[in-house]
């Protein structure tokens, strides 16, 4: 089978950023992947070359067999794009956008108007189809932005960070369009920041960082491999870290890890309830004066964490607990 | 690609640019009502304080605004480029199974349609404050085809340098340039008014060169007193300006848009 993305020593540079270093990635179609990674890592640069907008400097890209450099208009054919901005025409309607992004991938003007409308009802539309754009809420251009990329019905699916920026409510309607789409056949790979996004949407995930894979698997191999659930203590007064910090060590988790400017201590546990209720009665018998306690998944900084030895970013965060 | 689709394509980009124009009130409404305000400004307020060399100033004045008009329209062409590459919608097109020169010259000819509008109505307006042509209907005709020329050149220019600003904002400053090329020309008051250092940069600057040959046109054997030479000299420069213009702006415009 030709896989969908076939990269290999995959490099960017732009200036003295090397965007791309050495990537390699194979991806077959018939799942969504997610390119988990923070600001920086190489994502957009990546989903852009994919696209045919950045040409890389070194390495082989191809998209279902055909090479992003030399058969550029066949790897155009077969991809839909929405970037990380909803690239519409505000003065237009939803249907006139969607029609003349159709008329540009080559469709006829009757099929246009089919496909428009088709996309319309696909991510409930329909009754705000008439409108100009300029109208629209941050959640309706977004979704108009990804029937864009899709009234083309292209093989492949770009979407770089879909969500970003948006409220709650609107990214789960989004995460509903594109699983809705996942389910009619359609292979998506894209970027996000975030690991509940990337969870939910993906049978994939490639952690890339410094413009490199770090990481690949199903989301259930990645959080084993990354292990372990969290438990955050915030308190009130500095004076009584020591005594949290104690207290969460006689849970045997490993060291508690103590921000002083943050008035927080941490400690990674195994997963479950189990252990926050665990940890509460640590701090109680202490007694310990808390001000919040929390049990969270990892952080990506975190997840990094695990893979890499060194955080993505260069952000404070809590030291490898083995 | 076949050329239909080079052809259809660009004819898509254009009506987009098109439907934005006349869908978007700012556009058509302030821009018309800015181009008057100031042409009654420069009529009725600073007209009868400049002496235009023997001849009626708006008369003097009609042609040089109309010239320097296609620079004004071209600060907004560089704000619509700095926008469309900001918010992706210069990606998506370039991301579409279509040539990637359709992408600028769709956006080129509804630009350049849109100038022509405003030059209609800007002409329009001179004649209600007076102005009238003293050539031949041929030379007034070719006075306008001169300005749709300029606007052509500097279209290529603002496309580039829309596409090194950063935002839209950014490309507004562009008008920072514009104001110096406008003002010291001979396009609102002559230039040996001025003192003598200016007079320098503004005898030697394109829109000088430009105005002085749409004046030369309109005005026909009304412009002896203002201008030594006949209408040939001064076209003949202008065209060399504007050839010039494109030279050195339309392969930087095209890089920049082919760029990856």
């Amino acid at each position: 089978m030709t896989p969908m993305i076939e990269a290999s020593g995959l490099t960017k540079r732009f200036g003295r950023t090397l965007a791309l270093d050495r990537l390699d990635l194979v991806a077959q179609p018939g799942q969504v992947v997610a390119v988990l990674g923070p600001n920086g890592a190489g994502k957009t640069t990546l989903v852009r070359s994919i696209a045919t907008l950045v040409r890389p400097d070194g390495g082989d890209l191809r998209v279902f067999g055909h090479d992003v450099r030399r058969e550029a208009a066949a790897v155009r054919a077969v991809i839909g794009l929405a970037g990380q901005y909803a690239a519409l025409e505000p003065a237009m309607t939803g249907r006139e956008n969607l029609e003349m992004i159709a008329v540009l991938f080559g469709l006829d003007r009757i099929s246009a108007r089919t496909a428009a409308a088709r996309v319309l009802a696909q991510l409930d539309l329909v009754d705000a189809g008439d409108r100009l754009v300029r109208t629209y809420s941050g959640g309706m251009r977004r979704r108009l932005d990804l029937g864009a990329s899709l009234v083309g019905a292209p093989r492949l699916l770009l979407l770089d960070e879909p969500t970003t920026g948006l409220d709650p409510r609107s990214r789960i309607e989004l995460w509903d369009a594109i699983r809705a789409l996942v389910d009619q056949g359609t292979d998506v790979l894209l970027t996000t920041q975030y690991l509940d996004e990337a969870d939910r949407l993906a049978g994939r995930i490639v952690i890339v960082d410094h413009g490199r894979v770090v990481a690949a698997g199903t989301p259930a191999e990645l959080k084993q491999r990354a292990g372990r659930s969290v438990v955050e203590v915030h308190v009130r007064d500095s004076a009584e870290l020591p005594r949290v910090a104690a207290a969460l060590a006689r849970l045997d988790h490993g060291a508690p890890q103590v921000e002083e400017a943050t008035r927080r201590v941490s400690v990674a546990v195994e997963a479950g309830v189990d252990r926050l209720r665990d940890a509460l009665q640590a701090l109680s018998e202490a007694d310990a004066e808390v001000e919040d306690i929390s049990l969270r998944p990892p952080t990506l900084d975190e997840v990094f964490l695990s893979f890499t030895g060194t955080t993505g970013h260069g952000t404070v965060a809590m030291e490898a607990c083995a | 690609m076949s050329s239909a689709t080079m052809r259809a394509s660009t004819l898509v980009i254009a009506r987009r640019s098109m439907v934005r124009f006349f869908r978007t009130p700012q556009l058509v409404v302030l821009g018309t009502v800015q181009g008057a305000i100031f042409l009654l400004v420069y009529r009725y307020v600073f007209g009868g304080a400049i002496d235009a060399g023997g001849i009626p100033y708006v008369d003097f004045l009609v042609p040089g605004f109309i010239a320097t008009m296609v620079l004004f329209v071209g600060v907004g062409v560089a704000a619509g480029v700095a926008e469309d590459m900001r918010e992706g919608f210069v990606d998506r097109l370039r991301s579409l199974p279509i040539p990637r020169s359709a992408v600028l010259s769709g956006r080129a000819l509804a630009d350049v349609a849109q100038l022509v509008w405003g030059l209609g109505v800007t002409t329009a307006l001179g004649f209600v404050v007076g102005f009238r042509f003293h050539g031949s209907a041929g030379a007034a005709l070719a006075a306008f085809a001169l300005c749709v020329a300029y606007g052509v050149a500097f279209e290529w220019m603002f496309v580039a340098l829309g596409t090194l600003a950063s935002n839209a904002q950014a490309a507004q400053g562009i008008g920072f340039l514009v104001f110096p090329l406008t003002f010291v020309s001979s396009a609102y008051v002559p230039v040996d008014s001025m003192p003598g250092w200016l007079q320098a940069f503004a005898n030697h600057q394109p829109i000088t060169v430009m105005v002085d040959a749409v004046r030369s046109l309109a005005l026909g054997p009304q412009a002896g007193p203002l201008l030594a030479h006949d209408s040939g000299y001064y076209v003949a420069r202008a065209l060399l300006w504007t050839a010039g213009i494109i030279v050195v702006f339309a392969p930087l415009a095209v890089a920049r848009f082919r760029r990856g």
